[in-house]
């Protein structure tokens, strides 16, 4: 099944939702609003053999230009029968940039979640157990956002000393 | 009595100078090896450079078993606790070397989750500057802390009991100047931050 005829595939059996395709270096790409994502990839799941989610991943867009959204979360796919691949993008917004989970259907997608939220705070609805992954439990900023300063919020030295003479 | 003339004015020193002299010569390393400074620690054990010719080839694994922590490398604010509880677990008299720029300030690491310094921290008794340091500096610094020992040495480790305050730098401001709060650049194609 090449980028074609998926597209005619989506275009007859998920008409209902908005689905943009583009290619770029050999990257087949499609864009989706963030309500309707969800329903896509559980489509792309389902009924188009995607049984692989190779990355989920996001970046930062504010103050890139042409950006519609703040913050645009792809989802790279892979039919492992077929060897098509696919990569879902979509975007939120500040204040409250939220998407649903796709771990029902993509295990794999439990750490990458998690890590989506512990390096940009985007919350994924329905997520088993959604806490940080890479950085500690307390950690209050969320730092691959281009607002996060460089050297932090304070979190590199909010530590006590050990004072020598008591250990 | 004539023993208290003894402990007051001869027995005290000599016994200070016999336990520097033993631990000066067994200095037993714990090797917190986070970084590319660590490769430098190993080759420092190794044949070529030896450091078994000062008497502290043996390196341990367990803090229980160390006196000499040796942190060479850059330290993340995660590792921190970490770092803390094994000095802690070490027994005393223990020493500690602050190995490379890294470990002693940070280093070109100047990012949230790197520790701007272990001596924040930790304290330290000997800083050895280099990037990474090469394994002759710390030999040098086995030998400067050995007359480190021996020179402020005592037998019931009173020198420790002095340093009561913390030894680092102080804490980093928390508010940042402007220039620092968005980092996104202004303009795409060349990078240049944007300063507001």
């Amino acid at each position: 099944m090449n980028f074609q005829e998926l597209q005619e595939q989506v275009k007859n059996q998920f008409s209902q939702v908005e689905v943009r395709f583009s290619s770029f270096r050999n990257n087949n790409r499609a864009d989706v609003s963030a309500g309707d994502v969800f329903s896509f990839l559980e489509f792309l799941q389902n009924k188009m053999g995607f049984d692989m989610l190779v990355d989920l991943s996001a970046g930062d867009y504010s103050q890139y230009p042409g950006a519609k959204h703040r913050y645009g979360v792809w989802y790279a796919l892979l039919n492992t029968v077929a060897g098509t691949r696919l990569i879902v993008r979509t975007g939120v917004d500040d204040p409250d940039p939220r998407l649903a989970s796709v771990f029902s259907f993509w295990k794999g997608a439990d750490w990458m979640e998690r890590e989506v939220y512990d390096m940009f705070g985007i919350e994924f609805d329905g997520h088993p157990d959604l806490r940080r992954v890479l950085l500690p439990d307390e950690f209050s900023g969320f730092p691959l956002r281009k607002d996060y300063p460089l050297r932090g919020l304070g979190e590199r030295h909010n530590f006590q000393p050990v004072i020598r003479s008591e250990g | 009595m004539a023993l208290d003339f003894l402990k007051d004015n001869f027995l005290v020193s000599k016994l200070d100078f016999i336990a520097n002299w033993c631990r000066k010569y067994s200095l037993w390393p714990m090797p917190f090896a986070t970084a590319c400074c660590g490769i430098e620690l190993m080759a420092t054990g190794a044949s070529r450079h030896d450091i078994a010719r000062f008497g502290a080839e043996a390196f341990r694994f367990s803090p229980r078993q160390c006196d000499l922590m040796i942190v060479a490398g850059r330290v993340a604010m995660k590792m921190v606790p970490v770092l803390q509880r094994i000095w802690q677990q070490m027994p005393e008299p223990k020493w500690c070397i602050s190995m490379g720029a890294c470990a002693s300030s940070g280093g070109v690491f100047d990012t949230y989750a790197v520790v701007q310094g272990i001596d924040r921290f930790i304290p330290v008794d000997l800083y050895i500057p280099g990037c990474p340091p090469r394994p002759e500096q710390l030999l040098q610094a086995v030998i400067d802390l050995q007359a480190k020992v021996a020179s402020t040495g005592t037998i019931f480790g009173l020198e420790f009991e002095k340093r009561t305050q913390p030894e680092g730098p102080r804490p980093l401001q928390l508010t940042l100047p402007d220039k620092d709060k968005l980092v996104a650049p202004g303009n795409f194609s060349t990078s240049t931050r944007v300063h507001s």
